[in-house]
Parts: C-alpha cells; sequence; structure tokens
C-alpha cells in the first residue's frame, strides 16, 4: 500500500501541484455540481420507502472544502484472490448463466480513476440474496455468496465473474418485480465522489415498472445503468461478457494561469 | 465528456457485501484519546431505520487526511490511522465507531475549519446517499466561526449537526424525517 506521503509526490509529478498550492492556501479545487442533476429525487413516491426516509427540509448547499476533496485511500490489502470472482468462493459452482461484467472507472473528464475500490452484491441466478432478510420462495445457492470486490486497475479497468443475477418480487406494490439488477459501490478519489449505484442488463422487459430504475427520470441517464452485451468479452464455450463504465463527478475547471 | 453514471439506492441487502471486519474502529480501544462516537437513526415515524450504512470521514488528531492532497508537510501523519469508517445499523438502528477527535482542517479563505467529521448515510429507501457533518459539543467558540456549520441558518438546524456528550460517548443520533430533522447538505 502507497504511503498517502508517496501518493502526494506522485501525483504531484504527474499532474501538477494545483491542488496542493490550492490546500496550502486553504482553497481547494471542488467538483463539478452542474452534472448532479441526473440523480433521482429523495422523495419517490412510487418508491413506497422514500416517503418516510426522503428529509423534509431542504438540503443546505455547501462549499467544497479539504474535507470533501479527500477521501478514503484503499490499498490492495483487503482484496483476496478470489474476491472478484463470485464463481469461485465455494467448492463447487453456483448455478446460473455464467457472465463477465467488466468496464472501466472513469472521472468527469473521460480519465481512468486508477487503483480505486469497487465492491459489488447481486442476488443469485434464482433471485434470491443471501440475506436473513430476504423471503423471496426462492432456493438458496450453497455454492453463491453474491458478494465481490476489486481495485480498478491503471487504466480504471475493473473485471468481475458471476452468474446472471434473477429477478425477484418485492413488496413495494402488488405484483412488483425488481430488474435485474447487480449493486455497485464506489469511491473514487474523495468524499464528494462517493457513488453507490446498481448496473441493469440491456432489454429486461420489468423496466417498466421498476420504481427504483424509473426514479432517474431522464431516460439518457437511466440508459447509463444499462450494460452492454460485450461480444469481444465473451469467451468461447464459458461465459458471455458485459460492459458497464461508470463515470463518477468531474473536477472543476483548473483556475486560469496568472 | 462523458456523463455521470447516477445514483441507486444501496437496498436491503448491502450486509452482503458492504460491512468489513474492524471498520468501524478507526482506532485501538487503548488509543489514547479513544472516542466512542454512537447514535440511533430513525426515520418520518420515528422508527428505528435498520438496514442503514453509515460511512465517516475525518482528519486525525493533528488535522491531517490520510490523503495526497492534503499535502501539509507541517502536520504530521499518524501510521494506521485512514480517516474512513463504515458501520452498518443494528436491529435497533443503532451503529457505533471507536475514533478520535480530529484536529482543525483548512476551510475556504484560508479560516480553519471546527473539528468535523463528514457522514454518508445510505439505506434502503435513499435513492441518493445523504451527507452530513458531526461537530464537538467542545467547541462552541470555533463551532459559532464555522464556515460550513454557518450556512445553515436556523439555530435549530445547527443544533442537529453538534455531537452530545453521552455518558462518555459522544452521540449523535441521525433523524432522516420529520420533528428534529438532521440538516443534510448538498456537497
Amino acid at each position: 500500500m502507497t504511503s498517502p506521503e508517496e501518493q502526494a509526490t506522485v501525483k504531484d509529478e504527474k499532474e501538477g501541484t494545483v491542488a496542493s498550492e490550492l490546500t496550502r492556501n486553504g482553497g481547494v479545487l471542488g467538483y463539478r455540481r452542474d452534472d448532479l442533476e441526473i440523480n433521482p429525487p429523495y422523495l419517490y413516491p412510487d418508491y413506497a420507502s422514500t416517503r418516510t426516509r426522503a428529509p423534509k427540509r431542504p438540503l443546505v448547499p455547501m462549499p467544497h472544502t479539504l474535507s470533501e476533496v479527500t477521501g478514503p485511500v484503499y490499498g490492495d490489502t483487503r482484496i483476496g484472490e478470489l474476491d472478484h470472482d463470485l464463481t469461485r468462493q465455494h467448492e463447487d459452482e453456483p448455478i446460473g448463466e455464467r457472465i463477465i461484467v467488466h468496464g472501466r472507472l472513469l472521472d468527469g473528464d473521460g480519465k481512468p480513476v486508477r487503483n480505486s475500490l469497487v465492491e459489488i452484491w447481486q442476488a443469485n441466478a434464482g433471485g434470491r440474496y443471501r440475506h436473513q432478510g430476504d423471503q423471496h420462495p426462492a432456493p438458496l445457492d450453497p455454492n453463491f455468496s453474491g458478494g465481490g470486490r476489486c481495485m480498478t486497475d491503471d487504466d480504471g479497468h475493473y473485471e468481475f465473474v458471476t452468474v446472471k443475477p434473477g429477478a425477484y418480487p418485492w413488496q413495494n406494490n402488488p405484483n412488483a418485480w425488481r430488474s435485474r439488477h447487480i449493486h455497485f459501490s464506489l469511491f473514487g478519489p474523495a468524499f464528494a465522489t462517493r457513488l453507490v449505484t446498481q448496473m441493469f442488463f440491456p432489454g429486461d422487459p420489468l423496466f417498466f415498472q421498476d420504481p427504483i430504475f424509473n426514479s432517474v427520470r431522464d431516460e439518457r441517464a437511466r440508459d447509463r445503468m444499462i450494460s452492454s452485451y460485450d461480444h469481444d468479452r465473451t469467451v468461447e464455450e464459458w461465459a458471455l461478457g458485459y460492459r458497464y463504465d461508470i463515470v463518477l463527478r468531474g473536477r472543476e475547471a483548473t483556475p486560469m494561469e496568472e | 465528456m462523458p456523463s455521470l453514471t447516477p445514483s441507486q439506492t444501496i437496498g436491503p441487502f448491502l450486509h452482503i457485501e458492504l460491512p468489513y471486519e474492524g471498520e468501524e474502529a478507526l482506532v485501538a480501544p487503548n488509543h489514547p484519546g479513544a472516542i466512542r462516537l454512537l447514535g440511533t437513526v430513525t426515520d418520518g415515524q420515528g422508527d428505528a431505520v435498520d438496514d442503514a450504512l453509515i460511512e465517516i470521514w475525518q482528519a486525525n488528531a493533528a488535522g491531517r487526511y490520510a490523503h495526497p492532497e492534503d499535502s501539509r508537510q507541517d502536520v504530521p501523519l499518524e501510521d494506521g490511522f485512514t480517516g474512513f469508517g463504515r458501520c452498518a445499523t443494528d436491529h435497533e438502528g443503532r451503529f457505533e465507531f471507536l475514533t478520535v477527535k480530529p484536529g482543525p482542517v483548512p476551510g475556504p479563505d484560508g479560516r480553519m475549519q471546527a473539528p468535523h467529521i463528514d457522514v454518508s448515510v445510505f439505506a434502503r429507501g435513499l435513492l441518493n446517499r445523504l451527507v452530513t457533518r458531526i461537530y464537538f459539543p467542545d467547541e462552541g467558540d470555533a463551532n459559532a466561526a464555522d464556515p460550513v456549520l454557518s450556512l445553515v441558518e436556523d439555530e435549530a438546524g445547527r443544533r442537529t449537526l453538534i455531537a452530545d456528550q453521552d455518558d462518555g460517548a459522544l452521540r449523535f443520533d441521525i433523524r432522516l424525517q420529520g420533528e428534529g430533522e438532521t440538516t443534510f447538505f448538498v456537497i
């Protein structure tokens, strides 16, 4: 694990000293806010749980300070050799359609977010989570836990091997079913860039009635949560490939040179 | 330029992957100045939120962040202190961290900020995370001058951001909605 001191040096050499100069002066280079409008609202009544959990008071806009442009730095130390392969965490292989889920973690300028922790969790192929709160009467799979993690590489690339999660019913409204999805947790470089989202599968017939998916009102933004089938990453006689690139917030423009 | 990937709820099954053993303890129990930071998360009906995930991010006791962009060499880093903690709430909506009080860090205009901890709240029913800050009850003057706390216009709203002493621990309850609603920020 690289110490923060060492990382500061590396970063300074690569990207100049604008950010650290600003820090010394008490100012920081913040993250852009303009594109946050595509995020779902807190209160989205079709998703019933938001009714008692969405704040009613207006949120208070605040500037980014040193506290928000810094954030947890994970090393490789918490990643086990098989943590990225959800099909090899038990004695035998899980039931289901074996898939490779991969893509790049990018910042808002299209640059790779390197050495950053990616965590996923999902239901098994029958649509059942290994969780005491999941009462859906579909079988648990003794060979599937449903959790994985990895670090992005120098190109911002990540990759998991897993099985395609099943759709499952939930109590939101009568005959409600969640679209097939994989939960993703991303950190990026700062507290301000933290993102938890879900990856969906192309052509899912359940989208129309899924209020979590549809809470993102902008259709193009919604489409960015849908992975694409990737024949180039499909491995002959072994697994189907799906590609899912994730874009975190970008940095405000660097101040003009004086 | 690529466009942002939208946020979605963490859902009720986050425990499959996210809580990582030991991540609620930022320091060892015998660490000088170790404090228990605890609280309960409740919803708009006053019910405990038993499926939330709380994350905290803070500077060390000297006021330095373990991150490359805090390059102030005159403020020491502390070996092994990452400044990050994560805790899922239990069946009664409770969370508890073991940490230290952070030192002051620079704010806008070169003024120092009062000691504070940044907080993310994730839960079923939250389509985006909620962000708040924990301030300390023994920092009256610094809190009064804090540039972020000062953005909250009403006294009751500011009050929700200041932790309480509670039998040797520090208590910071989080009310997502309704009476005593915690002040949340857009960052």
